[in-house]
């Protein structure tokens, strides 16, 4: 029990601890501890994926293999992940001000992230109608475009849940529904959107930067 | 002890939904557990008729059953349903109903995600069983490539997603577990007092967290060559087909885990209460479980010997060194019946039935880690009579034994043990029937995934024995079904604590209220309810409360 939690019926209050229903007796808070099992699994699956790469590119005398060609990381490569870094700070500020009881400010943090985060997969989008119409690379180039294509497309996916996420923190958060000390649903967002990040920092390196 | 009691309502809650809507929309794990049980229980039977068409046209010379194509889907078809619909539901189901009580928890976590997991399941069950109408999945349940990528079929894209679909119901459930079990657990139910059934959940739990994500991925890289062109697995491509390989057992040998953990507990609380003893070596038990578990992701390449693509000394030292917790198991089993009262009951039976053919399953495995061996008897029947060895020997035991365990507390019912022995001793003599002459058939060169063999072979005997086994086995589920029916049919007499057992789950009603408990005993040892019964035997209470409360 923690100092300021409001006097509450010690027959109640007996009742939580007895039947394992009291949250407040320390440790993670339950569902951000089911986030952080979720992102377990989800590096699990992206770890896999690098498997692939890392195993294509091992094997292969010659990568990628003749008839495609690296993918220069300069330009819109390089200004997406600038992006989604800058949205990672945008993130944890947003997840301060909520922490500090700042409503609008979380609000505010949460907009300007889900607007980046939108504007991302369009240029994800457009990036790949470049490739796909100028350039004729697509997911059937070879095991480079596969792995390109699977490995940015379910980064972009994992995006996309991202959103979704935001918007309904967004809309919650104008209806003022978190304070200071109810806002697990931010939290757990805001690891979430850390780890979509962390996961393209790691595709940029490995797909773009590593020849 | 504290036991205060909360008045509750009178009248009981009466609720105004159909008792099928009730079911249909419930949150309640212990219902969910029960939906599990039926639904892997009917996939159990779905599966064991397709093992039967396997056994029928393999029990003499010739094709007079099956074609060649109906008999790739029969055997595939076999193994994705007993691994995916039967044994991983089944553990689940067990795993959702006795868990949280072991714990002296009110539910799960995350009460509506467990009823995602369950429907996802019937989703993803759905999924699989429609590939049959759809050509079918000729592929095995490996789904090697480049055979699942190249077959037209469009039964294996169905099978494809039927089984990401089962991989999500699983890491959602297998979160929910984790949090159930590290956050929902009763004042003084530290971790190492949590019953060895809820530990092995645990090591599962942690175990399809990591290796389901792989699998998931590998089964959508396959989608992606089949449908969109993809290269992962085609050289031409620059793709490498031992790619999957990798990534299928990095999933399949922890898989293997998945489906034994769950029986490793349950033998080890049915063990105990039917020897009148403790667990023997508890913190020796959960260690080797916590090994089994971690070992379990260093081994997968020993179902790759023979690519010649795997570091051959690393793979066998590993798997040989899995052997020595699986020892330590069996020796803690041993030692907790040693000395004790022994009741044979129908549990009990099945307890030991599992460890003396468990055994054998260990052993004929250990010799597959024999590198040259392996050479030998890759994909012969060998191997088939190893996984059946620890699959049926093991698993479905372990199921049985568990079904019968808990059944009383399910529905304040006891099964029938004039059945249940007639039951057991048919599955225990089929079974052996129907696995022993495999050894034989799998070092004389028998390969597997056959439908038709020479005459001349030598090898017509040991299949027909083989089949007569298969049948047995099949014929052993009758007196069970039975056994259910009319027990059902009789008054509820078992009362709350049948077996006179040592955890939290038989401290409440049978079968338990939606909240589970009234009050709950004091947790002081990994025996709490057995310290309720036997205060003068019980460690004292501890001297001051902490925090003592004003």
């Amino acid at each position: 029990m923690t100092a300021e939690t409001p006097a509450m019926d010690p027959a109640a209050q007996e009742h939580l601890e007895e039947s394992g229903h009291d949250t407040q007796r320390g440790g993670m808070d339950t569902a951000l501890l089911g986030m952080m099992l979720f992102i377990a699994s989800e590096v699990m699956f992206f770890a896999a994926l690098f498997a692939a790469y890392f195993n294509a590119r091992a094997t292969l005398p010659v990568f990628p293999p003749e008839g495609t060609e690296f993918i220069d990381p300069i330009g819109l490569p390089l200004f997406v992940t600038i992006l989604l870094i800058t949205s990672s700070f945008t993130m944890q500020w947003a997840t301060g001000r909520i922490r500090a009881g700042d409503r609008t400010g979380l609000n505010r943090g949460i907009a300007i992230t889900l607007i980046i985060g939108i504007v991302f997969l369009f240029l994800q989008l457009y990036d790949y109608s470049v490739l796909i119409l100028e350039d004729d690379f697509g997911i059937d180039s070879g095991v480079y475009g596969t792995l390109f294509y699977t490995l940015t497309g379910f980064h972009g996916a994992h995006v996309l849940g991202g959103v979704i996420g935001l918007s309904v923190i967004l809309a919650r958060g104008l209806q003022g529904q978190f304070s200071r000390k109810h806002h697990v649903a931010v939290e757990a967002v805001h690891y979430y959107w850390h780890f979509v990040d962390v996961v393209w920092v790691l595709l940029f390196l490995v797909i773009y930067v590593i020849k | 002890m504290a036991t205060t009691t909360y008045p509750r309502p009178a009248t009981t809650y009466v609720s105004r939904r159909s008792k099928v809507l009730e079911w249909l929309t419930t949150t309640d794990h212990k219902k969910i557990g029960v939906m599990y049980i039926i639904t892997s229980f009917g996939f159990f039977l779905f599966g064991g008729v397709l093992a039967l068409g396997i056994r029928t046209e393999l029990a003499v010379p010739g094709l007079q059953f099956v074609d060649q194509a109906t008999y790739n889907q029969l055997f595939g078809m076999h193994a994705i349903m007993m691994i995916f619909l039967f044994v991983m539901p089944m553990t689940v189901g067990l795993a959702n109903y006795v868990v949280p009580l072991q714990l002296g928890a009110a539910d799960m976590a995350f009460p509506r995600i467990n009823a995602l997991s369950f429907w996802m399941l019937i989703a993803g069950a759905l999924l699989i069983v429609s590939a049959f109408l759809f050509g079918g999945a000729p592929t095995g349940w490996t789904l090697y490539v480049p055979l699942s990528v190249q077959v037209a079929a469009t039964g294996v894209d169905l099978l494809l997603l039927g089984l990401v679909v089962l991989g999500f119901s699983s890491i959602l459930g297998a979160i929910n577990f984790i949090v159930t079990i590290f956050k929902m657990r009763a004042p003084g139910m530290s971790l190492m007092r949590m019953p060895m059934f809820s530990w092995t959940t645990l090591v599962t739990a942690v175990l399809l967290m990591f290796s389901i994500p792989v699998i998931a991925a590998g089964l959508i890289m396959i989608f992606i060559d089949r449908n969109y062109g993809g290269g992962f697995f085609d050289p031409a491509q620059g793709g490498s087909p031992i790619l999957w390989q990798h990534i299928f057992w990095f999933f399949g040998h922890p898989e293997v885990y998945i489906l034994i953990l769950p029986a490793f507990g349950i033998i080890s609380e049915i063990v105990p209460v039917f020897s009148r003893k403790p667990l023997f070596g508890y913190k020796a038990f959960v260690i080797a479980t916590a090994s089994i578990g971690a070992l379990g992701f260093t081994v997968w390449a020993h179902h790759m010997f023979t690519t010649g693509a795997v570091f051959l000394p690393f793979f066998a030292f590993f798997t040989f060194l899995i052997a020595v917790p699986t020892g330590v198991k069996f020796f803690n089993w041993l030692a907790t019946m040693w000395g004790g009262q022994l009741r044979f009951d129908t549990p009990m039976l099945f307890a030991v039935g599992f460890i003396a053919l468990f055994l054998i399953g260990g052993l004929d495995g250990a010799f597959l880690a024999v590198v040259p061996f392996d050479f030998m008897v890759q994909d012969t029947y060998w191997v088939v009579s190893h996984i059946h060895y620890v699959l049926v020997a093991g698993a479905v035991f372990g199921i049985f034994a568990a079904l019968f365990y808990w059944f009383p507390k399910m529905t304040g019912r006891k099964l029938n043990e004039r059945l249940g022995k007639v039951q057991f001793w048919i599955l225990f003599i089929g079974t052996n029937v129907a696995f022993w002459p495999q050894h034989m058939l799998g070092l004389d060169g028998m390969i597997r995934r056959i439908p038709d063999y020479s005459g001349n072979a030598g090898w017509t005997e040991l299949n027909f024995i083989s089949t007569v086994g298969a049948f047995m086995i099949a014929f052993s589920v009758l007196p069970f079904l039975w056994n259910v029916f009319v027990t059902l049919r009789k008054p509820a007499d078992a009362g709350d604590d049948p077996w006179d057992a040592y955890s939290l789950e038989w401290a409440t009603t049978s079968p338990p209220p939606t909240w589970n408990f009234d009050s709950l005993p004091d947790v002081r040892s990994e025996r709490p309810f057995f310290d309720a019964k036997h205060p003068e035997l019980a460690p004292p209470a501890p001297e001051t409360q902490p925090e003592a409360s004003a």
